[in-house]
């Protein structure tokens, strides 16, 4: 560890894997009630479980941004964080906060939760992924605010570098756009639109720049190449990612009582959506290829390789496929939308969260650069096994998502929602042996942490790049 | 990337073309918001359609059901029920009234939410002026 603050990133990264095993343990309750409706019912209901997966994975990647953020930010700026004891108390702050949110899930029935929490004062409940009482929304901008103040003033104090300043840009447009959520009017289509300005532009728009820096960051580290030139390409992946992605917002607004406008323009931009994200894929491959030094940590190697391939695949492949109007048309809310999720959250913000942990966690450990290789192994074990299972996942959710807009939507005598669900079975089924087998994936991965062995370190033979 | 395209081009095309299409789509977003009086159904937002979307959030009906596409995907789309329950707010009453408390073995079932008859009314009226909201002919059928 070059600065000893760097420090404080170990418990967000702590907590974000211990959350992250939450979030999978209740996305296999929930693939269990797809096909068995009344497991755990009626004391886990199915929304319950939903918002419970949903919410723990925002909160565990934001954990994951922000430790990636305490970890990167005094190293780019070369200065110590401004204040590491801010940055502690924040982080007791935000996990008690989303601690009790879940508690307060799990325990009382959500209109309870509503009614004890005050809803009514400023209802901004209830609505998809901002389920979180209004409350717990006040508590995460003031812990977001405390949290931008401290790496801003790291960052000015410190060196500037594109890396930190995309970073904070990304961080500073994560906290405004999330006030939209204190936005609920009684117009459902007013609603809608601004709700998906949190959504959307979360994690479509400024949530890319973060990805961005963080992926360049680390490509730094680990290949050696020429800051020059990762920063260049950083720089043209987010310019994409905006120049696409605000308007891509339009394919969004096809169908919830915007004007038709919307279905050109959604079409259109959403369209080159995934442009960004091959770019990620050829940056990350580019720099490795053109690595000006070998790096003990193979891991975190691949996660950066398999981040740059699998947000392709589950943000750009998997959203162009149902992003065009006339296709959308048939896929709207269907189980297609539910396989990209799936491949899109965990290939792009997923990883990036596991690739910044693969790199740093050995150096807060106190090693000089990798963890040893048979801990090495066991975390790639974890990689393959998580990585596959959820293009699995993913494969069988558009396997049903075929089948349901098919029988349901586009045959001659289209069928009802749960005639169809019940002719969707075996891909449930298997979705759901996939979703075993991610959660062994995360088991495995979390083993790698506690296999012992010296620091696996190059051989001189070894360090060498061939040019 | 080679050398004559810059690092400082690129920043220019960052800073200039995300500056430009934020401005493109608040200007967008705002003529939408001028013109959805045309197609949204305002005017009859009630309040009991006001409370029915109370009723229907502190109970996450999102949770499972999707509205307008929007939401879980777990149970059916509800905006366009008031249509599918031939255009009958007593059916979606009695619908939502005769859950059982317990489920249905095996099966997938709302959770009872012992709403009160004030309650029923107004998720019936906010179902029902949801489907009323000019969507682009979306769903392609009733089925939802």
């Amino acid at each position: 560890m070059k600065y000893s603050s760097q420090s404080v990133a170990k418990p967000y990264f702590i907590a974000a894997i211990g959350l992250f095993v939450g979030q999978i343990l209740f996305g296999i309750i929930m693939g269990l009630q797809y096909v068995v409706g009344d497991f755990l019912f009626p004391e886990v209901p199915f929304n319950v479980a939903r918002m419970v997966h949903t919410n723990l994975l925002i909160v565990w990647l934001l954990f994951g941004f922000m430790g990636a953020a305490y970890f990167m930010v005094p190293e780019e700026s070369e200065t110590e964080l401004f204040s590491p004891k801010l940055a502690i108390i924040l982080f007791w702050v935000f996990l008690v906060a989303g601690a009790l949110t879940i508690v307060g899930y799990l325990a009382v029935p959500y209109a309870t939760l509503a009614r004890i929490t005050g809803n009514d004062l400023l209802p901004t409940m209830g609505r998809e992924f901002l389920e979180q009482p209004t409350i717990t929304k006040i508590g995460i901008v003031i812990v977001v605010l405390g949290f931008i103040f401290n790496i801003g003033m790291t960052i000015l104090r410190g060196r500037k570098t594109v890396i930190s300043m995309v970073l904070l840009m990304g961080l500073v447009g994560l906290a405004v756009f999330f006030l939209f959520s204190f936005y609920n009017p009684t117009n459902l289509v007013l609603d809608k639109m601004f709700w998906w300005w949190v959504v959307h532009l979360w994690v479509e728009g400024v949530w890319e720049l973060i990805l961005g820096s963080i992926l360049a960051f680390t490509l730094i580290k680990i290949t050696g190449v020429d800051r020059e030139v990762i920063e260049k390409w950083l720089y043209v992946i987010i310019a994409m990612a905006l120049i696409t992605g605000l308007l891509g917002t339009g394919h969004h607004y096809f169908f919830i009582g915007t004007p038709d406008y919307w279905l050109w323009i959604g079409s259109v931009f959403s369209a080159m959506e995934p442009i960004p994200f091959f770019m990620m894929t050829l940056f990350a491959f580019n720099m490795v290829n053109k690595r000006r030094r070998q790096h003990p940590n193979r891991a975190a190697t691949l996660w950066v390789l398999g981040t740059g391939v699998m947000a392709f695949l589950g943000a750009g492949v998997w959203g162009f496929l149902h992003t065009l109007a006339p296709v959308n048309y048939y896929t709207h809310g269907s189980q297609i939308t539910a396989a990209h999720g799936h491949m899109a959250f965990y290939g792009a913000y997923v990883m990036i969260v596991l690739t910044m942990i693969s790199y740093a966690m050995p150096i807060l450990n106190g090693r000089d650069a990798a963890n040893s290789n048979k801990s090495q192994v066991v975390e790639m074990w974890g990689f393959w096994l998580m990585t596959i299972s959820m293009v699995f996942i993913t494969l069988f959710l558009t396997g049903a998502g075929i089948l349901q807009v098919y029988l349901q939507r586009y045959s001659e005598t289209p069928q009802a929602f749960m005639v169809v669900q019940d002719q969707l079975t075996m891909f449930y089924w298997m979705r759901e042996a996939a979703g075993l087998v991610f959660l062994t994936g995360l088991f495995t991965y979390i083993a790698s942490f506690f296999v012992k062995g010296d620091e696996a370190r190059l051989t001189p033979a070894e360090n060498v790049v061939s040019s | 990337m080679n050398q004559t395209f810059t690092k400082s081009m690129a920043r220019n095309i960052f800073y200039g073309g995300s500056l430009f299409f934020l401005l493109m789509l608040i200007g967008l977003t705002t003529h939408t918001v001028t013109v959805l009086p045309d197609r949204d159904n305002r005017q009859n937002i009630t309040p009991e359609v006001a409370l029915g979307k109370k009723v229907w959030e502190d109970n996450n009906c999102i949770g499972c059901h999707t509205l307008l596409g929007e939401g879980a995907y777990f149970a059916p789309e509800l905006g366009n029920v008031y249509e599918r329950f031939g255009r009958s707010k007593e059916a979606i009453k009695g619908f939502i009234k005769s859950r059982p408390v317990d489920g249905i073995p095996g099966r997938r079932s709302m959770p009872q939410f012992n709403l009160s008859e004030e309650e029923l009314d107004a998720i019936a009226e906010f179902l029902k002026y949801s489907s009323e909201i000019d969507t682009n002919n979306w769903p392609p059928n009733i089925q939802g």
